[in-house]
């Protein structure tokens, strides 16, 4: 108990070291973030649209990640590829991103190019151009995206499927990428259609982060969007709601691509709303207590510790930011000449003793000690906090949301994980699946 | 305090912009050099630490040991068994990783600054008194060999370690660092403590903090880090001959795609026309849309998700690389695009819009690099251990800069050579024909 002792006056006495944020709303409905990092002359400027792949009509799927893509197309004003050329001439880089409740693009470049970054943004929010052929094309690149990242990993097809098994009614079922035989369908109308529909200030995020001034940005910002019209098209974004799970779903994979057989699973599991994240935050703390460590994780000391230890790697983790209830996920690699079965027994014994006896008292003061240090740490990276108020305000949460979570984990008590492990880990309210090399390979 | 200033180079588009980090030379009492970019505003100091030598140390026979060493440190050290060791880390909340590769045996830390001294003693005792507790040693052996089974089925590290066999003869480099599941299934203790008085000692170290801790403090931090390390390590490896010739080799795998690795001989870091070398691979084969293959192969043509090549520098040997993925009918679409993409930079060079934009993107981003402690901790002691000096952040653009169109014809000329190039392709290629 005494090096826990230690640890509460190290960081009991250190205050609150926040990242310095302003956030506001231009007259079109804009919603602003500006993350003040003055050591080096860098900016990072992101536009995050709330819409993403469960957002896309039925039939559709992958039309929110084809649009992302072809975002990068000519404008009335660019060629296409410009848009991109223009950052890299500035010395910058751009990217995108799509997920199942936001797209979002961004740009890195010296402070004092964020006004052309702005221009060129503001400019694709309305205006784009895209022929024929630029669908054509970059239709064949999002096949190849979907057989590189998805139909090369038996892992990630399992994980699709697990997906499609978790959500009977909720688009989050729907793999982002999208499936092929809709992927080959996406047309020109289609993603504009989307286009129009999503793409407005009214239905944006702006982040900038680095070495600005607030009221610059402001001034800026109201110059390149603020002229742009609000959509009345943009309305709550209300998806089919889940049916109670009432029966335990489990599936097998078999592929002859596979080495190491798994069993993972998946439970559905709440995540942070609004003024209400402390059941996201107990699970937060429940997936670093049960698998967050490779060495002193309930996970690594139950399956890969002791005279007989059943597994090779394992895991939990949680990710609680998204629109709509989410997962909470496990996942264990057999030792060689354990079968699936038997891993799962231990993982789910670990599971079922936690539930009962509930956190370690040392465990659980040192993962609170992490939390607080990764304050301190995060605000080394700018870009990730861009991301994470980025992403928060594009699932509904706000800036005070993002601003409270620290101090709503550090809240967190042990009896608040053991019940949220009671509610969630429960394998009837689970997707169980298994990993396995071709049938013709398993030896009998 | 800003770490560097861009020049204005809207209005002077001549005057490159530099990375004007400072960086101080610090050199411990006992005689240990290290890089600082002091950094205050954030409480915490990212420490970075390579010993050169790497996997390439591994003794005959013994395959994976430094890879497996390495990967035990974390495991335990006097007292503290693997948990007690992690519980105790963790109650600092420090980070500490340690990983090896070709050349490198390479650990990075992060510490808070209100317990610097305790997370810099439980790093020191890491790396110098290992326990190699044979329970950890067989538990992280079977996580190595999980992995050797799981690359066996991944066509990208097929791909990868057939061309290193294919180049590198007998050279440590021609096989993975990793070992195979043969030689780590026979890894012993006493082959641990071997690997580690042959990789972790002075000689060999090189270390770079930014962050909040002052020269003086570092200079006392190298002293009670290192002082309990042996004064000299195993002998580095020689030179690596370059085996390679051009062609085309087929691995069958599974899959809708094929998996390619391309290359030939490459370029040393330090000879005179490196920097023509970099501004060429970055227009021909740049990760950004604009670069030629990516422009050919992916958004003409729609083959790949992606493709780029790149200027591979290992301590004993040099590789142009490349790396793509496509469809098994169109893979070999995809590779008369770019041998024909190749003979032509080759020959014709590039255009003045290609130089020009180049070398504004290389300038431009150069800056944007040193954002945050860990980034800038992690270029400085790479920078060390390719012999550059602390002014380097200073005088690299103008170096860009500097390259002329005729070095670029004639540097073009000289690295690009179709008829060299080979192409390992793992997968099922339809039209593509092995060539031995």
């Amino acid at each position: 108990m005494l090096r826990n002792a230690i640890v509460l006056c190290f960081l009991a006495a250190t205050p609150a070291l926040a990242e310095e944020v302003t956030s506001f709303e231009l007259g079109n409905g804009m919603d602003v973030v500006v993350i003040e990092d003055h050591r080096a002359p860098v900016v990072t400027h992101m536009v995050w649209y709330r819409t993403g792949a469960a957002d896309e009509p039925p039939g559709q799927s992958g039309i929110a990640h084809f649009l992302e893509h072809l975002m990068f197309k000519g404008t009335d004003t660019l060629a296409p590829g410009e848009f991109s050329a223009t950052v890299e001439a500035q010395g910058g880089n751009d990217n995108a991103f799509t997920s199942w409740d936001y797209t979002a693009y961004f740009q890195r470049v010296a402070a004092d190019r964020l006004d052309l970054m702005m221009q060129l943004e503001a400019d694709r929010m309305r205006n784009l151009q895209l022929s024929e052929e630029d669908i054509a094309t970059e239709r064949a690149v999002i096949i190849e995206e979907r057989k590189q990242r998805t139909d090369s990993s038996p892992g990630a097809l399992l994980q699709e499927q697990m997906r499609a098994a978790q959500f009977l009614n909720h688009p989050y079922g729907i793999p982002i990428i999208g499936w092929k035989h809709e992927m080959e369908q996406l047309d020109r109308q289609a993603a504009l259609d989307h286009y129009v529909r999503f793409y407005a200030p009214n239905n944006a995020i702006l982040v900038v982060a680095g070495d600005v001034e607030p009221e610059a940005v402001r001034a800026m910002a109201e110059r390149h969007y603020g002229p742009i019209a609000p959509s009345n098209a943009i309305t709550d974004r209300i998806r089919p709601a889940e049916p109670p799970q009432i029966a335990e779903r489990r599936l097998t994979l078999r592929d002859e691509r596979v080495s190491e057989p798994y069993v993972t699973r998946t439970y559905l599991a709440p995540e942070r709303d609004s003024g209400d994240q402390s059941k996201a935050a107990a699970l937060s703390i429940l997936a670093a207590l049960l698998g967050g460590s490779g060495q002193t994780s309930l996970f690594a000391q139950g399956l890969q510790f002791g005279e007989a230890p059943v597994a090779v790697f394992s895991s939990a983790y949680y990710d609680g930011t998204g629109l709509d209830d989410g997962t909470f996920g496990v996942f264990v690699v057999p030792m060689p000449g354990v079968d699936l079965a038997q891993a799962e027994a231990a993982m789910d014994k670990v599971i079922a003793d936690f539930i009962e006896t509930g956190p370690d008292p040392d465990d659980f003061a040192r993962i609170k000690t992490q939390i607080r240090a990764e304050q301190i740490y995060a605000r080394d990276n700018v870009d990730g906090l861009a991301r994470r108020y980025g992403e928060a305000l594009a699932v509904g949460l706000t800036v005070q949301d993002v601003q409270d979570w620290p101090a709503i984990l550090d809240a967190v008590t042990p009896e608040d994980v053991q019940q949220a492990a009671r509610e969630v880990l429960d394998r009837r309210r689970a997707v169980t699946g298994w990993l396995m090399p071709a049938a013709e390979e398993v030896t009998p | 305090m800003k770490l560097f200033k861009l020049a204005a180079v809207l209005l002077l588009i001549a005057l490159p912009a530099r990375a004007e980090i400072e960086i101080q030379t610090v050199t411990s009492p006992g005689g240990i050099t290290a890089w600082l970019a002091e950094e205050p505003g954030i409480p915490f100091t990212a420490l970075e630490i390579r010993f050169r030598g790497g996997t390439a140390l591994d003794a005959p026979g013994k395959r994976g040991a430094v890879n497996l060493m390495t990967a035990l440190i974390e495991e335990g050290t006097g007292d503290l068994d693997s948990v007690g060791f992690a519980r105790a880390r963790d109650d600092l909340a420090a980070s500490f990783s340690f990983r090896a590769d070709e050349d490198t045996l390479a650990v990075s830390a992060r510490f808070l600054t209100e317990n610097r001294d305790q997370a810099v003693d439980l790093l020191r005792r890491a790396l110098t008194e290992p326990r190699f507790d044979q329970q950890a040693l067989d538990r992280v052996r079977g996580q190595v060999l999980a992995g050797l089974r799981q690359d066996a089925k991944d066509p990208g590290t097929l791909a990868s370690r057939q061309f290193r066999a294919l180049a590198f003869g007998a050279h440590p480099y021609a096989s993975s660092g990793d070992g195979t599941e043969e030689t780590v299934s026979a890894l012993t203790r006493d082959d641990m403590i071997a690997a580690h008085r042959a990789a972790i000692a002075r000689d060999r170290v090189y270390v770079a903090a930014a962050g909040d801790i002052s020269a003086q403090e570092l200079g006392a931090l190298l002293d009670t880090l290192f002082a309990g390390l042996p004064a000299t390590g195993a002998a580095l490896p020689d030179r690596a001959p370059m085996d390679l010739s051009g062609g085309i080799t087929v691995q069958n795998f599974p899959g809708p795609q094929a998996t390619v690795i391309f290359g030939h001989q490459g370029i040393k870091r330090d000879d005179p026309d490196f920097f023509a070398a970099t501004i060429l691979n970055e227009i021909l084969g740049g990760g950004r849309f604009s670069a030629r293959l990516m422009s050919e192969v992916r958004e003409k043509r729609g083959l790949t998700y992606g493709i780029g090549t790149y200027l591979l520098g290992y301590d004993q040997a040099e590789l142009v690389m490349g790396q793509f993925s496509s469809a098994n009918a169109t893979v070999g679409q995809a590779i008369e695009v770019i041998r024909e993409e190749w003979r032509k930079i080759a020959a014709d060079g590039v255009t003045e819009a290609e130089l020009a934009n180049t070398k504004t993107y290389l300038t431009g981003s150069y800056p944007l690099r040193f954002d945050g402690n860990g980034p800038i901790a992690s270029m400085l002691v790479g920078m060390q251990m390719i012999g550059l000096t602390p002014d380097y952040p200073k005088t690299r653009n103008a170096k860009v800069e500097a390259v002329t169109m005729d070095d670029v014809r004639r540097v073009a000329a000289r690295l690009f050579r179709e008829a060299d190039l080979r192409f390992v392709v793992v997968g099922q290629p339809e039209g593509v024909t092995a060539t031995d």
